[in-house]
């Protein structure tokens, strides 16, 4: 491992430095069984990691792999039924599990800190910032309660809370998700540990906010000189700042290795496949509109025995050796749990096409090409949306209007697809529902196919969802858990009077085709699918009524990497075929890359970039775009560290009270005092609504890049 | 490996390993397996077909003469004379006793449960699906009924009615519906803004169809279950107000009643008097309790998400 290709650089030992040094943490062979009402799940199976002091361990896999199961292992933590079966857990060189109760909970209590992924849950809503903060200082030091509120309002200060000292006296629900995720960090570091568990510390943010508690992270591993086990299943986020990865599947640790090392040379097949199935390496790999590698299948039932490597049913390179073996980990720094594996060169894209991979697509550079002169399936003209706040008190008198969509305006054309980004809260997700018809704009108009909604009634309104139809990010939640698959897919077509019951039964099973779905599924109800199958469930009963406009909210973003390729190529595959257009909502930035024709970019209820895709991402012209791309954590490891780009602080302003002029201007880097008017929307192709634009618009290719390039 | 072959089916779309491979079966078969698992639902079950057996067939079987007092015979201890449970202070063989005042109790519980859970729960769905003005009219109703005192409204309603079956039910009923109202509109809230009722209306339907389709069998698992615990409370109420002496006059008995007589007895001995009774209300409770909470883990496991 050559340090100069690492984007940090640590103080901490590394290569032969370190078999010298104890490690802090150390599980061997660990095993974990959770006993469910329908058998025993054997969650870990065999784990065995290091941590060195003050170094970064990154344990990344997908959900069901056993890596939050590793996490509550060390801390003790683990759900109702579950148990460490064997094995031992080192910490600083004493098994936990051999050492008296009172003493394991000191350790876990002050040598140990734990940060979960849902900050409102982790906290108590009755208890106040302060007291929790110092509730550990209290337990295991016995602290008074003014050296306690003492000490929390200096952690607070550490983990970069504004205003510590008014902060200890909040509740929970007085701060926003970013602030209250400092406040599980300041609990978890009270007692200065030496080790930090971070399970997901980032998920449930946006991408901005992720970036600042990651950095956050970074900052206090360094200060407290602490280790942290990072738990994601982002890898995104660990290639920016673990020094180590574990790679974890079906209970198993299957790849770990030196953070650069890993995301150059992958050895295992998993994490090899892993990589291809994000859409970033898709777009950086193949350029636009390449098809996303993904892993077919579904990980293994933990709770039934298994032989060999637990792979092996997903994996492209699978030989019978690999059913009938145990694999264990290799020697050295790189180890890896793999009979086949990718040759120890960095290699180029896998080119051994295996029958599994066969699927019936055509020729790839046959994609539809937009024509941006043909008239647009939907037309949004400054669309408004205000929600009336209410005040408190018996008379709840309206105190003011949320204003969530402020005079947006965007056009999608038919074959096209339209990908709006943006924050929580920005608004994309009202734009998505008045877009199907789900509620009423204040003002402004949405036409589809050039008819006006607004004026539609009865009969004709009816019709008029049969145009455009809604993907939901749940589909368990969109499908009424009561009825069987085929009463699901049939209701769009008994809503609108389609066919009569044979017509609708040949209809849902062409459905079932397109989505790649057998027969069988009709006789079952939800719950007995697993999240992609579901979502392709749910694609299938958007496309029933044969829509022009389909409307995905967030249509991946539940599902792991290998399963939304999966979902993310169906809906490829469907648009080629059937001619759809979608609008694409989705916080993700490298998703919406990857799928959309042109991007559009809210903040705080108004547009305020429109642009093909290529350009918005590759050369952003506001600097909240800009901001929103340097936040995405990307696995090339020195991407981050590249970038220097906008970085901006500080919390989304409310909706209730937005900013005058430029909405934007409270947390812009560049913002002056001409910002106080409203920039418009400007531009040709590539539009942008501010006063002081990164770069001035990109002369369009004569080659004729248009609306689809 | 099902899932291997699954996965290596050339062409073939990621398939559910676990979804195809277990049999079919219907919700309410699923729901069936879940309720026989739970040992306490059984025994609940079990309780309520021996207790209303014995009160509704035993009389087949064992003939007494609970019309006609019979002073030459009162509270004879059990076994005398050919009365298995003895007599009581005026002459009715227990035991036969027990029967009638049972089918009393459980004729009026399961009448008057029923009666509440449908008067309240179409109120309580109504309220909820109407909303606004309505519902806050509605609802106000209910909480102004729930703040008079059940008992000073039940001495008031028996004292200007007679007693007597029917009269029994419609009291009761009148004002146990409050609870299942309030239950069910909370229900009815929360399911008008499920996802699939939104992705329904986003295929055009109306409300119409959202009810029909989607809200109510959603809200019936709920009903049923608090359908259950409406009826042991309803039996709980018969026997209340017959020992307050609010209940059916003699030669008609509910189990309430015949506490109410024995409790006269205590100091006399006559143990026989007090315990069955006392213990078949108990009995037909619980049963009624353990029935509700297997439905409910029935009703709830059939959704849950492996």
């Amino acid at each position: 491992m050559s340090e100069s290709t690492e984007p940090r650089v640590r103080q901490h030992p590394t290569g032969g430095e370190r078999a010298a040094v104890q490690p802090l943490l150390e599980l061997r062979d660990l095993d974990t069984d959770i006993a469910l009402r329908r058998g025993t799940v054997h969650a870990l199976d065999g784990v065995s990691l290091q941590v060195m002091p003050g170094e970064t361990l990154g344990v990344v896999g997908e959900s069901g792999s056993g890596k939050t199961m590793t996490a509550l292992s060390i801390m003790g933590l683990l759900p109702q039924g579950g148990r460490v079966t064997g094995g031992q857990i080192l910490f600083e060189g004493r098994d936990l599990r051999s050492l008296a109760p009172d003493e394991v909970r000191r350790i876990r209590g002050v040598r140990m800190g734990m940060v979960f992924q849902d900050p409102l849950t982790s906290l108590n809503p009755t208890m106040r910032i302060g007291y929790q903060v110092a509730e550990p200082l209290r337990v295991h030091e016995g602290a008074g309660k003014a050296e306690a509120r003492e000490r929390a309002i200096e952690i607070l200060r550490r983990v970069g809370m504004p205003r510590p000292d008014r902060i200890v006296d909040n509740y929970p629900h007085e701060l926003s998700g970013g602030m209250r995720q400092r406040v599980a960090i300041a609990m978890a570091l009270v007692c200065s540990p030496r080790l930090l568990i971070a399970d997901e510390p980032t998920t449930a943010l946006d991408v901005t906010t992720q970036r600042q508690i990651l950095e956050l992270i970074d900052d206090l591993r360094e200060e407290f000189g602490m280790a942290v086990i990072l738990v994601t299943h982002d890898l995104g986020v660990i290639a920016g700042r673990a020094d180590r990865v574990a790679v974890m599947y079906a209970g198993r640790v299957v790849e770990t290795a030196a953070t650069g090392e890993l995301f150059r040379s992958p050895r295992h097949r998993y994490t090899e496949a892993l990589m291809e199935a994000l859409p970033e390496s898709a777009v950086r790999e193949a350029g636009e509109h390449a098809r996303l590698y993904s892993i077919p299948g579904l990980p293994p039932d933990l709770s039934r025995p298994l032989t060999g490597c637990r792979f092996a049913p997903r994996c492209r390179h699978v030989t019978d050796e690999c059913r009938s073996t145990d694999v264990g980990l290799s020697g050295g720094e790189h180890q890896f749990a793999c009979l086949h594996p990718v040759s120890g060169t960095p290699a180029g894209p896998v080119t051994v096409p295996t029958p599994v991979l066969v699927e019936p697509v055509p020729a790839e550079p046959a994609p539809v090409r937009v024509d941006p002169a043909a008239a647009p399936v939907l037309s949004v003209r400054n669309l408004v949306k205000n929600y009336a706040a209410h005040g408190r008190g018996l008379l709840r008198r309206t105190a003011g209007q949320v204003s969530a969509v402020a005079d947006v305006s965007f056009e999608v054309a038919p074959g096209e697809t339209f990908g709006l980004v943006g924050e929580s809260g920005c608004g994309k997700s009202t734009v998505g529902r008045l877009a199907v018809g789900l509620e009423r704009p204040s003002a402004g108009q949405i036409l589809l196919d050039g008819t006006d909604l607004a004026g539609l009634a009865g009969r004709e309104r009816r019709r008029m969802h049969r145009q455009v139809q809604l993907m939901f990010q749940d589909s368990y939640a969109a499908m009424n858990p009561r009825m069987r698959v085929d009463a699901i897919l049939a209701e769009p077509l008994e809503i609108q009077k389609v066919g009569d019951g044979a017509a609708r039964r040949a209809r849902i099973a062409d459905l079932l085709d397109q989505v790649g779905l057998s027969r069988r599924v009709l006789e079952r109800y939800p719950h007995e699918f697993s999240g992609g199958q579901l979502q392709r469930i749910g694609l299938a009963r958007s496309l029933a009524l044969q829509p022009r406009l389909i409307v995905g909210d967030e249509p991946v973003s539940a599902l792991d990497v290998s399963i939304q390729a999966q979902v993310l190529n169906l809906m490829r595959d469907l648009q080629r075929e059937l001619g759809l257009a979608y609008v694409f909502i989705s916080h993700d930035l490298s998703v919406v890359d990857y799928m959309a024709d042109r991007i559009g970019v809210m903040y705080l209820g108004k547009l305020v970039e429109v642009g093909p895709a290529r350009e918005v991402v590759r050369a952003a012209r506001h600097p909240y775009t800009q901001a929103l791309i340097d936040a995405v954590p990307s696995v090339t490891p020195n991407a981050t560290a590249a970038r220097d780009g906008v970085t901006i602080r500080g919390e989304l302003p409310s909706a209730l009270n937005p900013p005058t002029g430029c909405r934007f201007r409270t947390r812009c880097p560049l913002a002056q005092e001409i910002c106080e008017t409203e920039p418009p929307l400007a531009g040709d192709r590539h539009q942008v609504a501010c006063h002081f634009p990164l770069r001035p618009e990109s002369v369009p290719a004569p080659a004729g890049t248009g609306a689809a390039a | 490996m099902t899932t291997l072959s699954e996965a290596a089916r050339p062409g073939a779309a990621p398939e559910p390993a676990d979804a195809t491979e277990a049999p079919v079966r219907g919700l309410w078969r699923q729901g069936l397996v879940v309720f026989c698992e739970n040992r306490l639902a059984l025994v609940g079950l079990g309780l309520f077909i021996l207790l209303a057996g014995l009160c509704f067939l035993g009389p087949v079987f064992y003939h007494t003469d609970q019309v006609h007092t019979d002073l030459t015979a009162v509270h004879l201890a059990p076994g005398e004379q050919g009365h298995p449970l003895g007599t009581d202070g005026v002459g009715y063989d227990q035991l036969g006793r027990l029967m009638l005042g049972g089918q009393t109790s459980i004729i009026v519980g399961l009448a008057a449960g029923i009666l509440a859970t449908a008067v309240g729960t179409i109120w309580g769905a109504v309220a909820g699906f109407v909303g606004g003005w309505a519902d806050a009219a509605m609802m106000r109703v209910v909480d102004a009924m729930m703040s008079i005192p059940s008992l000073f409204l039940f001495m008031l309603l028996a004292a200007i009615v007679t007693p007597s079956v029917p009269m029994l039910i419609v009291i009761i009923g009148a004002f146990a519906w409050l609870g299942p109202a309030r239950l069910v509109r909370g229900e009815a809230l929360t399911l008008r803004s499920r996802e699939y009722v939104q992705a329904m209306r986003g295929m055009g339907g109306t409300g119409g169809r959202a009810v029909r389709r989607h809200i109510v069998p959603n809200a019936i698992g709920t009903v049923i279950v608090n359908a259950t615990f409406q009826v042991a409370d309803a039996i709980l109420y018969v026997a209340y107000l017959s020992f307050l002496g609010l209940g059916v006059p003699p030669p008609a008995a509910n189990w309430g009643g015949m506490l109410s007589d024995g409790l006269a007895d205590t100091y006399s001995g006559h143990w026989w008097l007090l315990y069955p009774p006392g213990i078949a209300i108990i009995l037909i409770v619980l049963a009624f309790n353990f029935i509700g909470d297997g439905l409910r883990d029935a009703f709830e496991v059939r959704l849950r998400r492996r």
